[in-house]
């Protein structure tokens, strides 16, 4: 793996979801920062964007928790983020809620250093990868912050081209929501099951082995409907294939570590 | 006043959501019938930067015209008065329906023909006319099999958009006397065409829609493709026309822009069959044309969205339907379930200033918010940014809430808030935060199996063994 840019220092968030739930995925994405030449930085105060709040017609909770986050990057350096989602909310929606507050001028430097990880990859660093794997075919799901608040769908698709083991099967109505929407997914699950139910029939259908997606909601809305109704469908975070492919079994063996 | 006749409770969208969503039938039909429009209107803009620009032009153009709209509409008052056009103000649905009643009635009218408008959906005009005795038949033919089966139109573009073939092939040899089952497409539209001819000879009264309204010309516009709306507004001695106070524009040159923007996104074409300009009644050395032109302006909550900054964007509307055709919660409901004349994205955000949302709050909850409908919309309507307004306003606390939409505060909760209160107490402040996914963690063995409305589609949620910050430290 090569990166075109002298060692920097970087943020990262790693999101309550990875925290939480798919440690794997934070942990690879920084490998693969840390192998382009990186240094990553993990403030530990660091909690969740405040997203789930704001969705839900809550911006004083949201705005509370995201105050919380303001404080954590002191240094210039970009923020990188192994979510679309939570990226689009700090990027986007962080300076429309703290409009109006003393805190704009610290939520405004925030969103101007985020990175969607993908983007980071390929749009600062200029990552090659080389693909030690053997040929597979996997399907992308691009989340739709990730596609709309980002330019995540451009640069995931293009680390994926430079792995030349790697097929990319299109799914059928694959720009469509997988129907996750955060609270949506309990608040309305007759709604949300319909639309995960046509999105896990059509990775099924598409003929790719693995699901490849740089969102854990979207992973595991489409993971937990396929566990739930007995489908097999292996999700994978963007950063836990790419880490896998570029460095074969030093990767797998989790042994490559920070350079 | 009283509650729209279609209006369907919250309790009852959740129902309705569930029973399409478990109909295979349905389910192929609509998304079949999606996938056929938003290729039409894919087609219709081969050059994405050709349609940001028009878009910003249309945007700009809405806008513009909703920045002076009561003075725009004093001049489109004057200018129609001018041209002979009679113009009324209806603030209610029933205001509207009782000055419709009150112009049949002035001209004798037994019966009336109607070319295809949602505001007339809006405000129950055909019940109400029934109640008053005077006939009315719907002369588009989506809207005339919606009539035929005692239905709503469950699209505002495509108001039979939910009925097969069959089931209109059915409908036909059912309701219409002396017809035979036939299921061919070219004779049940002939069929529906005989039927309507001798109806629009007949007629005492054409009713329609208007498009966009131009203020310095006093000019009606209409789109459509069948004729009927032609035929409606020319046959029949008196022409109604009805609409909501916001589709009036300046100028005639600010119509072309939003005419191309309408009939692309809508129906995938470059121009509708029909584009029909009207400015007057028959005038004296004239061969058609009605004898009295009216126009019903209504409001119906359109001057509460005005009036917020934020929410005055939900006006921009020019009503092409292409939120609903590229959203994927209308495209697993279909329109009926949504119960408000307006389904769709569109209808999420019209509609509690319509109805109140006491009342319709349980649809803006309704959407992932992934934006597919924002990244359709042909006047550039930020429509995921005003579903997050809506919940903002409902879930508000009653006794603090701000009066920028009736029936703000009626999601509130207790139970909810202090649920939300103890979230954002906990991942405020880190040291809290530690503690409890801390606890999730290495207690994870006692994570429900059952989590809500999560399990009933997936399995459990469990927290990792051991938490990503943990793990970073470990190798280290």
């Amino acid at each position: 793996m090569t990166a075109s840019t002298a060692t920097q220092d970087v943020y990262f968030f790693c999101t309550c979801l990875v925290d939480l739930f798919v440690p794997e995925a934070g942990l690879d994405a920084v490998t693969l920062l840390e192998k382009s030449g990186v240094r990553v930085h993990f403030p530990e105060e660091q909690t969740c964007c405040g997203q789930p709040a704001y969705t839900s017609g809550q911006p004083d909770e949201a705005r509370a928790v995201a105050r919380q986050q303001l404080g954590l990057f002191p240094k210039p350096w970009p923020i990188i983020l192994p979510s679309g989602s939570c990226a689009g909310m700090m990027r986007h929606h962080y300076p429309t809620l703290f409009a109006g507050t003393p805190d704009l001028a610290r939520a405004e430097s925030v969103a101007s250093r985020v990175w969607e990880l993908s983007e980071f990859l390929v749009d600062v660093l200029g990552v090659r990868l080389t693909d030690y794997g053997v040929p597979t075919r996997v399907a992308l799901h691009t989340s739709c912050s990730a596609r709309r608040e980002t330019n995540a769908l451009r640069t995931t698709r293009a680390l994926l081209g430079q792995l030349d083991q790697v097929t990319l099967e299109i799914q059928d109505h694959e720009s469509e929501c997988c129907g996750f929407g955060g609270m949506f997914s309990v608040r309305h699950p007759e709604i949300s099951g319909g639309i995960v139910r046509d999105k896990v029939a059509a990775i099924r259908a598409c003929g790719a082995e693995t699901l490849i997606t740089g969102d854990c909601g979207c992973m595991l809305n489409i993971t937990g409907h396929a566990a739930k109704t007995g489908t097999a469908i292996t999700g994978k975070h963007l950063a836990s294939f790419l880490l896998e492919r570029a460095l074969g079994l030093e990767a797998l063996t989790k042994k490559g570590g920070a350079k | 006043m009283s509650q729209p006749l279609n209006f369907v409770p919250v309790a009852e969208f959740r129902e309705r959501a569930r029973s399409v969503v478990a109909n295979p039938d349905l389910q192929k039909s609509l998304r079949g019938a999606m996938d056929f429009l938003q290729a039409k209107r894919s087609a219709q803009f081969p050059d994405d930067a050709e349609f940001q620009r028009l878009r910003d032009l249309g945007e700009a153009i809405r806008q513009y015209s909703l920045s002076r709209l009561p003075e725009l509409l004093e001049v489109l008052e004057a200018k129609l008065t001018e041209n002979g056009i009679q113009v009324h103000w209806a603030e209610t649905p029933e205001q509207a329906n009782t000055i419709f009643i009150d112009i049949a009635q002035r001209h004798n009218a037994r019966s009336v023909i109607k070319g295809k408008s949602m505001v007339s959906e809006e405000v129950e005009l055909n019940h109400a006319l029934q109640e008053a005795g005077i006939d009315a038949l719907e002369s588009d033919m989506g809207e005339y099999i919606v009539q035929l089966a005692d239905e709503k139109p469950s699209h505002i573009i495509m108001p039979a958009i939910h009925k097969t073939k069959v089931e209109i092939a059915e409908l036909f040899a059912e309701r219409i006397p002396g017809v035979d089952y036939t299921d061919s497409v070219d004779e049940l539209i002939q069929i529906g065409r005989k039927v309507l001819r001798e109806k629009f000879a007949a007629a005492d009264i054409g009713v329609s829609g208007v498009n966009f309204m131009v203020a310095e010309t006093g000019t009606l516009c209409l789109v459509e493709n069948e004729g009927n709306g032609r035929m409606s507004t020319t046959v029949p001695r008196v022409h109604v026309a009805i609409t909501g106070i916001e589709k009036v524009v300046e100028k005639l040159a600010h119509v072309p822009p939003l005419l191309s923007l309408l009939t692309r996104s809508a129906t995938g074409q470059a121009v509708t069959t029909y584009v029909n300009m009207i400015s007057s009644p028959r005038k004296v050395d004239e061969a058609d044309g009605p004898d009295a032109v009216h126009l019903i302006l209504l409001d119906n909550g359109r001057t509460q969205a005005y009036a917020d900054e934020q929410l005055r964007s939900t006006l921009q509307c020019i009503r092409c339907g292409a939120c609903m055709n590229h959203c994927p919660v209308y495209t697993r409901i279909g329109g009926h379930a949504y119960g408000t004349t307006y389904p769709g994205p569109i209808g999420k955000i019209i509609s509690p200033h319509l109805l109140g949302l006491d009342s319709t709050y349980g649809l803006a909850t309704a959407s992932t918010l992934c934006g597919a409908c924002a990244e359709v919309c042909p006047v550039r309507i930020p429509i995921p940014d005003l579903l997050i307004r809506l919940r903002t306003e409902a879930y508000s606390n009653p006794a603090t809430a701000s009066e920028a939409v009736r029936g703000a505060g009626s999601a509130y909760s207790s139970v909810a808030m202090a649920l939300w209160h103890a979230w954002a107490a906990t991942y405020r402040y880190p040291a809290l935060y530690r503690l409890f996914t801390w606890c999730a963690s290495r207690f994870r063995f006692l994570t429900p199996g059952k989590q809500g409305g999560w399990t009933v589609n997936h399995r459990a949620m469990q927290p990792a063994r051991r938490r990503f910050r943990d793990q970073l430290k470990d190798r280290a």
